[in-house]
């Protein structure tokens, strides 16, 4: 049983994902995060940086990852993301959980549906029904088996960046990832 | 397999062997044998140390982990040097919802079993075992200690494994 490495992502990006930039764009930025990981609220604003950057040349792909043991709010906050995918707002519900990420408390998940137009029904039976619950561990195990071992992790292209999580890394291992293209 | 002296490199035990028997300690009063468990597959996952930033990442992967591991008909185990009272402060601080068992004393006798003893730090190698339900190793992995292994691997053993019972019936 021979694992490949660094490893790469074994559920392609397809119409299920949630898909920021140009739907063709040469190069795939795919990430696994959970809501209430401090690394990856740090992260969010250096993939803004470089989705400005690469414009065309790039699409955004996030995944679901949440530690809900070590973060009691991460999964409700990753349901709630979904409900509000439903309602063509997940990227505005994305941005302002990773802004609020130390406060997620159901109350203010429905304070943030009703901030970015998504019906407060939706996210309450989301929440009670845990209708995208299903989902978010289909993100989750799709990322444990393609060796994603804490978050955030990235992959580009398919390959997962073991490099630190920067501006100038991840947009060496993106510049990599063009060449290889262009060449082959 | 030959035994090996302490002072040398430890060579961790290999699948097709059958996987030495143990019991440790889990709580002061509580106490888990190897054998308890023949008839279940079993992961063996030997960490260095309680509280390590690496091994809190990957115990804390591993608990969100369990249905798939129960789904697949295995206990998970966590093993590594530190005493009782430590794992129970770590096991409290990360929620985590499996054993851990304390190769407490005699110190890594268990990790010495397996070939997964360091000898120079005093602690153990981050070596996983998933062990068949009739007690043979059906797969190993020795991962370098700062790195976490993650469980795919594991997975894949145990899918293995399925597969292979699937076909006896």
């Amino acid at each position: 049983m021979k694992t490949e490495f660094p490893p790469r992502l074994r559920l392609p990006v397809s119409k299920r994902d949630h898909i920021r930039g140009k739907i063709d764009a040469p190069v795939t930025l795919v990430e696994y995060g959970d809501y209430e990981c401090p690394y990856c609220g740090m992260a969010n604003p250096v993939v803004d940086q470089i989705r400005e950057e690469m414009g065309d040349t790039l699409r955004f792909v996030f995944r679901n990852f949440p530690l809900t043991e070590v973060h009691p709010h991460a999964e409700h906050a990753a349901e709630v993301a979904e409900a509000a995918g439903a309602h063509h707002r997940f990227w505005e519900m994305h941005d302002i959980l990773y802004r609020h990420q130390r406060a997620l408390e159901d109350p203010k998940l429905a304070e943030y549906a009703a901030l970015v137009r998504v019906p407060p029904l939706a996210i309450e039976r989301a929440l009670t029904e845990h209708t995208y619950l299903e989902r978010v561990r289909e993100d989750f195990l799709s990322g444990v088996r393609s060796g994603v071992n804490g978050t955030p992790t990235f992959f580009v292209n398919g390959v997962r960046h073991d490099g630190s999580v920067d501006r100038e890394n991840l947009l060496a291992a993106i510049a990599a990832a063009v060449r290889s293209t262009r060449d082959s | 397999m030959l035994e090996k002296k302490e002072s040398q490199s430890p060579a961790p035990l290999l699948s097709g062997v059958r996987a030495p028997d143990f019991e440790l300690h889990r709580t002061s009063d509580q106490s888990i044998a190897l054998s308890d468990l023949h008839g279940k597959a079993v992961i063996l996952a030997f960490y260095p140390a309680d509280f390590s930033p690496v091994c809190g990442d990957q115990m804390a992967l591993y608990n969100e982990i369990l249905p798939e591991f129960k789904r697949l008909g295995a206990q998970l185990l966590g093993i590594s040097v530190d005493g009782v009272w430590c794992h129970a402060a770590f096991t409290k601080d990360r929620n985590l919802h499996f054993p851990l068992l304390a190769d407490f004393e005699p110190k890594g006798a268990v990790a010495r079993k397996y070939g997964v003893y360091r000898q120079d730090d005093g602690t153990t190698e981050r070596a996983l075992f998933v062990i068949d339900p009739s007690g043979m190793i059906a797969w190993s992995y020795v991962s370098p200690v700062g790195i976490n292994p993650g469980a795919e691997g594991i997975l894949a053993a145990l899918e293995g494994l399925a597969s292979k019972q699937e076909g006896r019936k």
